[in-house]
C-alpha cells in the first residue's frame, strides 16, 4: 500500500518531480565533477607547473657547501655518466625531465668575455635499464622561445636575446672566440639568465673547459605532492624522522624525499629543492582545491534551496490530501516517510542522471583547463551518496515542518 | 456508561472567539444522533472535537471510557485511527488511488491492508464493480459510498459524518441515507452534523446548536 501511494503521487505529480530529479542532477553533476578534478588536479597542477622549469637543482656537494657556508663559487663537478641514474630512483616515473649543466665563460677574439654554458638540448640517452629516451632543456624549458634552431652539433650555438643584441650578432653569423668559432643557429628568449648567455652542446663545453665527462649541475623537473609538516620536518634533517616517517616521507613524492633519493644515486651530490616553486607548487595546489571545494558545496547549497522551494510547493499543494491522510489515522511520522521517500526517489534519480553527466564534465574540464583526460576517482560516488542525501534532508526540512504542523481539522473543513 | 459523554465543553479560539460554551450531552452505544443547527453554530468545531481533529479548551469529552481532554497528539491520532470512523461533505479520497485503494489505505495506517475485506466494505455500499476506478471516474454519490466504506473497513465505534449528503442530489441522498439506516439498523453508533432538516429527522435524536450553544 505504502508504495502504491509512493508510486501514484510520484506518477500524478510527475512534473514537480521531475524538478525536483533535475535540480538534483545539475547539483551532483556539479559537485561530482568538482570533486573528481579536485581529487585528480594534484598531478593535472604538477604538470602545468613543470612548464615552469626545474624545481630540484643537483650540484656537487663541496661546492653547495661552500657555497651555502662561505658564499664562494668552487670548481667540483658531477660525473656525466651518472645522469642516467637519476632514473633509476624510487619516484622514476615522477621525474618528467632534467639537463645537465657546466657554466663556464669565452673570451672573444676582442678580448671581451661572454658568460656560456653547455648542456643537452634533445640528447639521446640510453638508461641503466636499457631504455632510451630524449633529455635536455627542450623538454624541460617548454617557454623558451627560440629564433631559428637549437644547436645540432658542437659547431653551433644559441644566444641569448640581450647578448646577441649587444654583440650585434644574427641567426646564421659567425661567433670567433680565443679557442675556435661558432656558427648562431638560434637566438633564445627566455627570460631568464639565459637571455645573456651562449648555449652550447655539453660535450663542446667539456672541451672549452678541458674537463671531459663532467658537469657543473643538473636542473631536474619533478612531479611533486604538496609540502606539509613531514615533508618540512624531513627537508631540515631526515635523520630527525622516525622510521615510520621516514616510510612515510620516502614513500611519497615530497620534493624533499626525491631529491633525498637522487642523493643516493648521484655520487657526492647535493640535491636541493627549489624552494620557490616547490612552495608555489603547494599553494596553488591548495587554492585550486579550495576554490573546487567552494564551488561543490555552492552547488550543493543552491540545489538543497532549489529542493527545498520545489517540495515545500508539493507539500502545500498536497495539503489536503496529507491532511486526510492525518485524519485517518496516519502519524506525523508516518506521513514525512511517506513523503521523504518520494523525495528520495525523485532525488536518486536525479543523482544518478547527475553522476553520469559529471562523469563527462569533469572530462570537459580536464581536456579545457588542463588538456588532459581526469581520473574518475571510485570514492566520489560515495562521498556524492552522502551529501545528496544531506542536501535532499536538508532541502526538506522546511517541508517537515509544515508536515509537523498540519492539522487535518483546518486542511479538510476548516475550525 | 455512554459511548460519548461531554461535559461543559467550550472552545474558545485566540482567547476571544467561543465557538462553543457549556456543552453538554451524550450519546449511548447504537444510538444516532443528528447535530444541527445554522452556520456558525459550532457544528463543525463539535465534531472536530468528537473526532479527535481538535482539542476543547474546556470541560471533558470522553469517548469509550477515554478522557479526550487529558491526552496528547499522538494519543488523539491513535483514538482517531482505532475508534472513529470518518465521512467528510467533500468525500476527501486520494486522488490518485482507486477507490479499494482507497479504503485500503485507512486499513494500512490502522493495521495490515487486506484487499478482500475492502472489497466487502465496497460491496456494502454497493460499489464492488467500480473498485478500480480513480475518484475522478466516480461520481459524487459513489465516492461519498467510497468514503463510507473506508469509515467502516476498521469496525470503529463511532462513524461521524459531518454533511455526508451535503453535496449529492436527492436520489444519491436517498442511497447514502439507506446505508446509514442500514448501519444503524446492524448497531454502529453514528453521529451526523448537518444543516439539514430532511437530514437530521432520520436520526433518532436531534441536538440544535444556536450561537456555539445547545438550543433544544
Amino acid at each position: 500500500m505504502f508504495w502504491q501511494m509512493v508510486k501514484g503521487a510520484l506518477i500524478r505529480q510527475k512534473n514537480r518531480f521531475a524538478l525536483i530529479a533535475l535540480t538534483v542532477a545539475l547539483g551532483v553533476s556539479l559537485a561530482a565533477a568538482m570533486l573528481n578534478v579536485m581529487f585528480d588536479v594534484g598531478d593535472k597542477v604538477n604538470q602545468e607547473l613543470k612548464a615552469y622549469g626545474a624545481n630540484i637543482t643537483v650540484t656537487p656537494k663541496n661546492s653547495a657547501l661552500l657555497k651555502d657556508v662561505y658564499g664562494l663559487e668552487a670548481h667540483e663537478y658531477l660525473n656525466e655518466s651518472d645522469l642516467g641514474k637519476i632514473k633509476t630512483i624510487f619516484w622514476t616515473n615522477n621525474i618528467v625531465a632534467f639537463a645537465p649543466k657546466l657554466d663556464g665563460e669565452l673570451t672573444l677574439v676582442d678580448g671581451s668575455k661572454i658568460p656560456a654554458a653547455g648542456t643537452w638540448f634533445n640528447h639521446e640517452m640510453t638508461l641503466p635499464t636499457g631504455e632510451t629516451l630524449s633529455i635536455g632543456v627542450v623538454e624541460m624549458k617548454s617557454w623558451w622561445k627560440i629564433d631559428g634552431s637549437y644547436p645540432a652539433n658542437d659547431t653551433e650555438a644559441l644566444i641569448g636575446q640581450k647578448l646577441a643584441a649587444e654583440k650585434n650578432l644574427h641567426v646564421g653569423d659567425t661567433l670567433k672566440y680565443t679557442g675556435g668559432e661558432f656558427k648562431i643557429s638560434g637566438i633564445l628568449s627566455g627570460g631568464g639568465d639565459e637571455d645573456n648567455q651562449l648555449l652550447v652542446n655539453l660535450s663542446a663545453m667539456q672541451k672549452i673547459l678541458n674537463v671531459p665527462g663532467k658537469i657543473g649541475s643538473i636542473e631536474v623537473s619533478a612531479i611533486t605532492t604538496p609540502e606539509n609538516d613531514l615533508a618540512r620536518k624531513a627537508a631540515a634533517n631526515p635523520d630527525l624522522l622516525s622510521q615510520q616517517e621516514k616510510e612515510i616521507w620516502y614513500c611519497t613524492a615530497y620534493v624533499s624525499a626525491i631529491a633525498y633519493q637522487i642523493e643516493e644515486v648521484i655520487a657526492n651530490s647535493s640535491a636541493r629543492p627549489v624552494r620557490q616553486i616547490a612552495e608555489s607548487e603547494g599553494k596553488i595546489l591548495e587554492k585550486t582545491q579550495l576554490l573546487m571545494l567552494l564551488i561543490t558545496a555552492l552547488s550543493l547549497l543552491s540545489t538543497a534551496l532549489g529542493v527545498s522551494n520545489l517540495v515545500s510547493a508539493n507539500i502545500m499543494e498536497r495539503s489536503r490530501e496529507l491532511g486526510l491522510l492525518k485524519a485517518i489515522g496516519a502519524t506525523n511520522l508516518g506521513v514525512i516517510l511517506l513523503v521523504l521517500t518520494e523525495i528520495f526517489i525523485a532525488g536518486g534519480v536525479g543523482g544518478i542522471l547527475g553522476y553520469a553527466v559529471s562523469l563527462g564534465l569533469a572530462q570537459v574540464i580536464g581536456t579545457t583547463v588542463f588538456g588532459s583526460a581526469i581520473v574518475n576517482n571510485s570514492a566520489v560516488l560515495p562521498i556524492v551518496s552522502v551529501l545528496m542525501v544531506v542536501v535532499l534532508l536538508v532541502g526538506s526540512l522546511p517541508a517537515i515542518r509544515m508536515l509537523l504542523s498540519l492539522q487535518p481539522a483546518e486542511v479538510l473543513h476548516g475550525r | 456508561m455512554a459511548l460519548l459523554e461531554l461535559k461543559d465543553v467550550s472552545m474558545v479560539y485566540n482567547g476571544k472567539v467561543r465557538a462553543l460554551d457549556g456543552i453538554n450531552f451524550s450519546v449511548e452505544k447504537g444510538e444516532w444522533v443528528a447535530i444541527m443547527g445554522p452556520s456558525g453554530s459550532g457544528k463543525t468545531t463539535l465534531m472536530n472535537i468528537i473526532g479527535c481533529m481538535d482539542k476543547a479548551t474546556g470541560g471533558e469529552v470522553i469517548l469509550d471510557g477515554i478522557d479526550l481532554s487529558d491526552v496528547d497528539a499522538d494519543k488523539l491520532t491513535e483514538i482517531r485511527r482505532e475508534k472513529i470512523g470518518m465521512v467528510f461533505q467533500q468525500f476527501h479520497l486520494v486522488p490518485y488511488l482507486t477507490a479499494v485503494e482507497n479504503i485500503m489505505v485507512a486499513q494500512y495506517y490502522h493495521g495490515l491492508p487486506d484487499l478482500n475485506d475492502a472489497m466487502t466494505e465496497l460491496k456494502r455500499v454497493g460499489l464492488e464493480d467500480r473498485a478500480n476506478h480513480l475518484p475522478s471516474q466516480l461520481s459524487g454519490g459513489e465516492q461519498q459510498r467510497v468514503c463510507i466504506a473506508r469509515a467502516l473497513i476498521n469496525y470503529p465505534v463511532l462513524i461521524l459524518a459531518d454533511e455526508p449528503t451535503g453535496n449529492l442530489d436527492e436520489a444519491n441522498q436517498n442511497l447514502v441515507m439507506k446505508i446509514f439506516h442500514e448501519l444503524h439498523a446492524e448497531g454502529h453508533t453514528i453521529i451526523t452534523v448537518t444543516h439539514s432538516p430532511d437530514v437530521g429527522r432520520e436520526a433518532q435524536r436531534c441536538i440544535v446548536l444556536e450561537h456555539g450553544r445547545i438550543k433544544s
